[in-house]
């Protein structure tokens, strides 16, 4: 805890606005509180969460070294809530709505990254900043200098509206409607702490596109997707958007569903609060795993959800903040700071300049200036890096710089001329990185790295896979520099894998009775059109192959794509059956831990994969080969089911993925009842006896939600499936699955009791 | 003047000749045999990030890294608790908990060797210690004390550092080499 906790609230005196000031004051109270158990601990770590505060890895006081769970011995004092200690470092997201900074921000992100953290400023997937190891008695602190350059980590986290994307191209973009920049501002600023939004029973994420095509804002994953578009009406051009609400990614992926196709942007701000009006009191408030917006519009569906929705924006109170702004819409805020240029012609032979021309610039709608990608290894920067940014925008531009979905900067307003100027100052303090939203420019979460939920290290493989590609780059053809990968940690998607050409995220399997971290590869996803479709999971490849894996899939593409055909298309063309085929062995053969122990630990980390976790089994031995040959057979009736919903069969898609999940609940019922018969209404009675009221299934975070899905599927059986409910199922069967192996695994890690 | 959360890096003497990962896997055995004076929790691996933490070992009390700040790499101390006594306290505290991590890098990784003659101190907290010239002239009979007592002699050049938007701190240099044995020997 810093000693100077107590000094900042004078320094900054005057220069905090009141309602910041108070805010920040209140929570710090709450610290105290807390602190002499004045407040409980639930109701501490929802307020803190909504100030951006959220819990890390290991702050149960558990780490496993490798060989066996270790205490770390934190002082006994107050939680920060259910089994998170007081002392261990958190991590403390910071809001930048739509992405926009400016140079004195970056100067303080800076600072804040020296002194509370590691020196790393990271940046995420929803455009956030985020700095980790923080401790949570600083944290007033570091709100207040925040505070003081206009950046508020208010609904940070929690159940709240959270960061308000958008496109970092907004106002500067060729392909764009109009600027929804401002609308963008509107909305946050009028759903910051607005009463009808402090009552939902998760989190309420919307997002901005200035077009349909691109991916800037991925629009169709958010709650509330607003994409900009324009008609003409009665003779006039007459702006509009394009509402889709109800998308999301998490453990199970939705597309947002057309609500308005064109809502007037005098309805912008009343739509958006009735319909957080109608998810705070009909939202699922128990069921965590069910609360998010998707699912009461899947229960509803579409038509009861707009009625709702216009019948409680009809009943709203006038209020005048709904178009007050808009008569300022069309100042420009931004402008340029040099005249505009024409680009020098490149007479330096530097084939990585050339490249990061290529990849890394993008035309400005307003003539002579171009945006320059800044591409960000994971995300990071370093303090010095993100003052020497700082620097570079305030020199070449009027502080106009924005983050991207993709973790990224993009600054904007550039003169041509400039260019090459502005990357030797790039280049200088190692931020030139070309392949700017291609291949190499991954995606990742956080992962095992700080991440409570990560099951495999998203950050270690996104790392690996980046050096091995930065080698051989520039040679690569085009078809594949343009893809996109996201990794994950978990199924929970926060590294957007289902939206990428070639997703992965974190799972975990048995070989020999010992642990294996793997990556379930996802295809079939698209990046373009506001991430227009998701993919599924076809194969678990071992953590230590999916460079072999990646290289292959590439190779296919490569091998066998017709011409100019989208590897989105080409992998409908050919099929995941294929593909999974292609990389059957790597799922095979695993080498001892004595031939090869690195095998069994994950990308830069030498520890034993959960080794401790697991030991060797107890079980009987007839009983574990029938389990492995349930859940093969289940393996494959969900791949199986994959293909079906691929042939345009639906309704055989979604009844494989449910007799996938019968299967894989047989396969742990087998362990303690083997009479148990493949009746469909007797699997599910023996598993919900043995492992749902037993609780034995639960997940450690998502408690019931995998049984709860097949629960659910189990009582839908018989009704037809769609397209869509086939894919549901499917995912909600491959987590189940998931589920079963993670149950299995601590089974067999807890001594036989007697 | 108060200086609390006191940092100090040892620079490796000329290039890093072994390979960065490598201190990933000795700061994960550190964490495993809790070896250090402070809680250590885990590691964090920023190699991908051009001059930066490179492989941070983060404690409750204090972080010790494998930084290249600068395309310079040290052993950097991070003394995040506040720490009891003088300044001189403070700064000698952290240098011989920095001294102690360089002899037990140099011990366990074949190869690698530290400077003894040239380190960096800095103050990790803009409030206490504002980067200016008053700074300066505010902690240097503390700066000279903690030399002499630390070095024996206070033959050493002692360079500020200039931007003030990075921390306070100066760049030492001594005339002659300490012993980095008996200083880290010291901290025991
Ligand atoms: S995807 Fe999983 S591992 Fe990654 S940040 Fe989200 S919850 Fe954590």
């Amino acid at each position: 805890m810093k000693a100077s906790n107590g000094l900042w609230k004078d320094l900054l005196d005057g220069q905090i606005s009141a309602q910041h000031a108070e805010e920040i004051d209140t929570f710090e109270t709450e610290i105290e509180l807390r602190q002499q158990d004045k407040v409980d601990e639930k109701v501490f770590a929802e307020t803190r969460l909504r100030r951006g505060t959220y819990g890390q890895r290991y702050d149960n006081g558990q780490r496993h070294d490798g060989s066996q769970s270790q205490t770390l011995a934190f002082a006994d004092k107050q939680t920060k809530g259910p089994h998170t200690a007081w002392d261990a470092p958190g991590m403390q997201r910071i809001k930048i709505p739509y992405g926009g900074v400016n140079a004195r921000q970056l100067d303080v992100m800076a600072e804040l990254a020296e002194e509370y953290s590691d020196g790393i400023v990271h940046i995420t997937t929803r455009q956030d900043f985020q700095l980790h190891f923080i401790h949570i008695e600083d944290t007033p602190s570091l709100m207040r200098r925040l505070a003081a350059v206009g950046i508020t980590t208010r609904e940070a986290c929690g159940n709240s509206v959270r960061n308000i994307c958008g496109c970092p191209f907004a106002g500067v973009c060729p392909d764009e409607a109009f600027d929804v920049t401002p609308y963008a501002d509107a909305l946050t600023q009028f759903l910051l702490g607005h009463p009808d939004a402090q009552n939902f029973g998760r989190k309420f994420k919307p997002s901005f596109s200035g077009c349909a095509q691109h991916a800037c804002g991925l629009a169709a994953m958010h709650d509330m997707g607003l994409i900009a578009e324009t008609r003409e009406i009665d003779g006039q051009l007459q702006r509009g958007f394009r509402l889709v609400v109800g998308g999301g990614l998490g453990a199970v992926p939705r597309q947002a569903k057309l609500f308005d196709e064109f809502l007037p942007p005098e309805e912008l701000l009343p739509i958006a609060q009735a319909i957080a009006r109608v998810f705070g009191r009909h939202g699922e408030k128990k069921m965590r795993s069910r609360a998010r917006m998707k699912f009461l519009i899947e229960k509803w569906g579409m038509e009861k959800f707009t009625a709702e929705v216009r019948e409680e924006r009809a009943g709203l109170k006038e209020d005048p903040r709904w178009t007050e702004y808009l008569p300022g819409v069309d100042q420009d805020c931004e402008s340029a700071k040099r005249p505009p240029g024409e680009l020098p012609e490149d007479t330096t032979g530097d084939q990585r300049y050339a490249h990061w021309l290529k990849t890394n610039l993008r035309e400005q709608r307003q003539p002579g200036y171009v945006t320059v990608t800044v591409a960000l290894p994971l995300g990071d920067l370093t303090a010095d890096q993100t003052r020497s940014l700082a620097d570079i925008v305030r020199e070449f531009t009027n502080d106009t710089v924005r983050t991207t979905v993709e973790q990224n900067f993009v600054i904007r307003w550039v003169s041509k001329a400039d260019v090459p100027a502005l990357y030797a100052a790039l280049d200088k303090v190692g931020l030139s990185e070309p392949g700017a939203s291609n291949i190499l420019d991954i995606v990742t979460c956080p992962g095992t790295d700080t991440c409570k939920l990560g099951i495999s290290s998203s950050r270690g493989l996104a790392g690996e896979l980046r050096t091995r590609l930065a080698e051989k780059s520039f040679q690569m053809d085009q078809a594949i520099q343009d893809l996109h990968i996201k990794v994950s940690g978990c199924f929970n998607s926060c590294g957007q894998h289902h939206v990428a050409d070639i997703g992965f995220y974190g799972v975990s399997r048995t070989f020999q009775g010992y642990k294996v971290p793997h990556f379930q590869v996802v295809l079939g996803g698209q990046w373009e059109e506001n991430g227009g479709s998701y993919g599924l999971p076809i194969v678990a490849i071992p953590s230590k192959r999916v460079p072999d894996a990646l290289d292959r899939i590439t190779g296919m593409y490569l091998t066998k794509r017709d011409k100019d055909e989208r590897f989105v298309s080409f992998v409908k063309r050919i099929g995941k059956g294929a593909i999974r085929e292609a990389l059957d062995d790597l799922t095979s053969d695993a080498p001892t831990p004595e031939q090869d122990p690195n095998f069994y630990s994950d990308w830069a980390d030498p520890r034993q994969y959960s080794l401790g976790d697991i030991g060797k089994g107890e079980c009987a031995g007839e009983v574990v080969s029938q389990y492995e040959f349930e859940m093969a057979g289940a393996e494959r009736m969900v791949f199986g089911a994959q293909l079906q919903l691929e042939g345009g069969n639906p309704d055989q898609a979604g009844k494989d993925a449910y007799d996938a999940m019968l299967r894989a609940a047989k396969a742990l019922v087998l362990m303690q009842y083997d009479d148990v018969t493949s009746d469909p209404e007797e699997i599910v009675e023996e598993f919900k006896e043995r492992y749902y009221d037993t609780e034995i299934f639960f997940d450690p975070f998502a408690g019931p939600k995998f049984a709860d899905y097949f629960f659910a599927t189990h009582e839908q059986a018989g009704t037809p499936f769609t397209a869509d409910s086939a894919h549901h199922t499917i995912e909600e069967a491959q987590l189940f699955i998931e589920a079963v192996h993670s149950c299995y695994n601590k089974l067999r890690s807890e001594p036989a009791t007697t | 003047m108060e200086l609390q959360h006191v940092n100090v890096k040892i620079f490796v003497d000329g290039d890093l000749s072994i390979d960065p990962a490598q201190f990933i896997n000795v700061f994960h055995s550190w964490t495993a045999e809790q070896s250090c004076e402070e809680l250590l929790i885990d590691v964090a691996d920023y190699r991908h990030v051009p001059a930066g933490p490179g492989v941070v070992l983060v404690g409750l009390q204090a972080d010790y890294a494998m930084d290249d700040a600068e395309h310079r790499w040290g052993l950097l101390y991070n003394r995040k608790a506040a720490a009891e006594g003088s300044n001189a306290d403070r700064l000698i505290q952290a240098f011989r908990a920095a001294a102690k991590a360089c002899e037990r890098l140099e011990a366990e990784l074949p190869g690698l060797t530290f400077s003894r003659q040239e380190f960096q101190i800095f103050v990790n907290d803009r409030a206490l210690a504002p980067n200016r010239p008053e700074t300066l002239a505010a902690c240097q009979t503390d700066l000279t004390t903690f030399l002499e007592s630390l070095l024996g002699h206070g033959e050493a050049t002692i360079t500020a550092e200039s931007d003030p938007r990075r921390r306070f701190g100066v760049l030492v240099h001594t005339q002659r080499p300490f012993d980095l044995a008996a200083l880290a020997g010291a901290a025991t």
